[in-house]
């Protein structure tokens, strides 16, 4: 299998705090990784430092390396705008821009600068149909965003990351504010895209880990104890932490 | 500690196959004596008929028990491996109890069993008798030490079983009319090995859910 990412030694700091601690990990092409933990943990700390959002955190020091396709993701020689383009983000809230379904997506595209109309309605379209989405908004694709439900708004949110054709979706608890049929959708499109995409989603349902990853990262306090496939974590964890953390004994 | 109701809900799935087990236990054991003694003991054959019906009526509680626990706690790693199990092991522990129940109702209806003691049954349901609470001892200590050894006795289970075999033959050749007993001697034989191959099963299910 091929990697998409490889983390080596990876420590990060919040001024004096250190949220991650000697992270190794390999995240493999068109494969779903879960990370899972109790809250505090560090897993969305590590989602973002695969985009690089931690740029944004005043204070925070990565040190270590995160290798994407043979270059260091924190290095001069990484353009932030094309790593963020290669690999996209969606959030535990659907955030929708409030405009048009049709503008929400056509949006990133734009901003690359393109302009011909065809073929940002091509984009549209494809997008909305890769999430299911397509049937459901084919009539109002000029109405706003904000009038889809949350279940959709968060599949649009997706179609919006799509569209800008990237090489990995990282998923920020994505269906923690969803009712069960919306989860269930969302967990659908995720089996689905990984033919296409590479995934890493941080959940607290380890169920859903369960059902939808491929392999399952375990963090606690800043460390990973454990990544296994998902089969083996929850079958026959090697740590007993991991054990003590999916049999619910604390946590 | 977190999930309180559950871990209370396993502690009893636990003990209640361990109940199960004991009643196993007990029924093998009135056999054996029967056995070894060679004559009918109407105590016996009342009291594995009582144990018969009643790990029945354990069977369909436990497994009810394993079902809910499956849909309501979603269990996962060792808890998910005890309960899959015990699902395995309360099915060959009714087997257990219906099989030796079977022995004492051929027992009942046996013209000649003072011909039991000439043959290898004795041996047979002795070994086999330890088999039974052994592998329900393994699963109560989570010794999978003990259960490698009920596996590794079932090896002289077969023997005998062969040896029982070879004896009925001889009885055949030499019958004079006790035909049917001879059968029966055979009969015997089978569930015992019967009974160890479950046996062996319960201790195979205790090394899956000690070690995975």
């Amino acid at each position: 299998m091929e990697k998409c990412f490889e983390v080596r030694d990876l420590n990060l700091f919040y001024g004096e705090k250190q949220a991650l601690k000697d992270i190794n990990l390999d995240i493999y092409k068109n494969n779903v990784t879960a990370l899972i933990g109790p809250s505090g943990c560090g897993k969305s700390t590590f989602l973002r430092c695969l985009d690089r959002m931690n740029d944004l955190v005043e204070g925070c020091k990565v040190v270590g390396q995160i290798t994407k396709d043979g270059i260091d993701v924190n290095s001069d020689k990484q353009d932030v705008v094309d790593l963020r383009t290669k690999v996209g983000m969606v959030f535990q809230k659907p955030n929708p821009f409030p405009m048009s379904i049709f503008d929400n997506i056509a949006y990133g595209p734009r901003c690359q600068g393109l302009k011909d109309k065809k073929k940002l309605e091509e984009i549209v379209i494809k997008s909305l149909k890769d999430v299911a989405l397509y049937d459901e908004v084919k009539d109002r694709l000029r109405d706003s965003a904000m009038g889809l439900s949350g279940g959709q708004q968060q599949r649009l949110c997706i179609a919006r990351c799509i569209a800008m054709a990237p090489e990995v979706i990282l998923m920020d608890e994505p269906t923690s504010a969803l009712d069960p049929i919306s989860t269930s959708k969302i967990e659908d499109l995720v089996l689905e895209l990984k033919k296409d995409y590479t995934i890493v989603i941080v959940t607290h349902n380890m169920q859903q880990a369960a059902r939808i990853s491929d392999y399952t990262a375990f963090f606690l306090l800043g460390e990973m104890v454990e990544i296994d496939k998902t089969d083996v974590i929850f079958s026959k964890p090697s740590d007993q932490r991991t054990e003590n953390y999916i049999t619910g004994r604390f946590g | 500690m977190m999930r309180e109701k559950f871990i209370n809900e396993l502690n009893k799935l636990n003990t209640d196959l361990i109940n199960m087990g004991s009643m196993c236990e007990e029924a093998i054991s009135a056999v054996y004596s029967q056995i070894k003694s060679g004559v009918f003991d109407q105590e016996v054959y009342n009291r594995t008929d009582e144990l018969e019906k009643a790990t029945d009526t354990k069977e369909k509680q436990i497994e009810s028990a394993c079902l809910k626990l499956i849909f309501s706690q979603q269990p996962v790693a060792s808890d998910l491996r005890l309960i899959s199990a015990v699902l395995k092991m309360v099915s060959d522990l009714e087997r257990i109890a219906d099989q030796t129940f079977d022995i004492a109702d051929l027992f009942k209806e046996f013209q000649n069993p003072l011909l039991i003691k000439e043959t290898a049954l004795k041996d047979m349901c002795k070994v086999v008798s330890t088999m039974v609470r052994d592998s329900v001892d393994s699963f109560v200590k989570k010794d999978t030490e003990l259960a490698e050894e009920v596996l590794e006795r079932d090896q002289k289970v077969n023997e005998c079983f062969t040896e029982v075999k070879k004896e009925v033959v001889k009885f055949i050749t030499d019958s004079d009319g006790e035909g049917e007993s001879i059968v029966d001697i055979l009969m015997i034989a089978k569930y015992l090995e019967r009974i160890g191959d479950h046996s062996t099963n319960i201790a195979e299910s205790v090394i899956f859910a000690v070690n995975g």
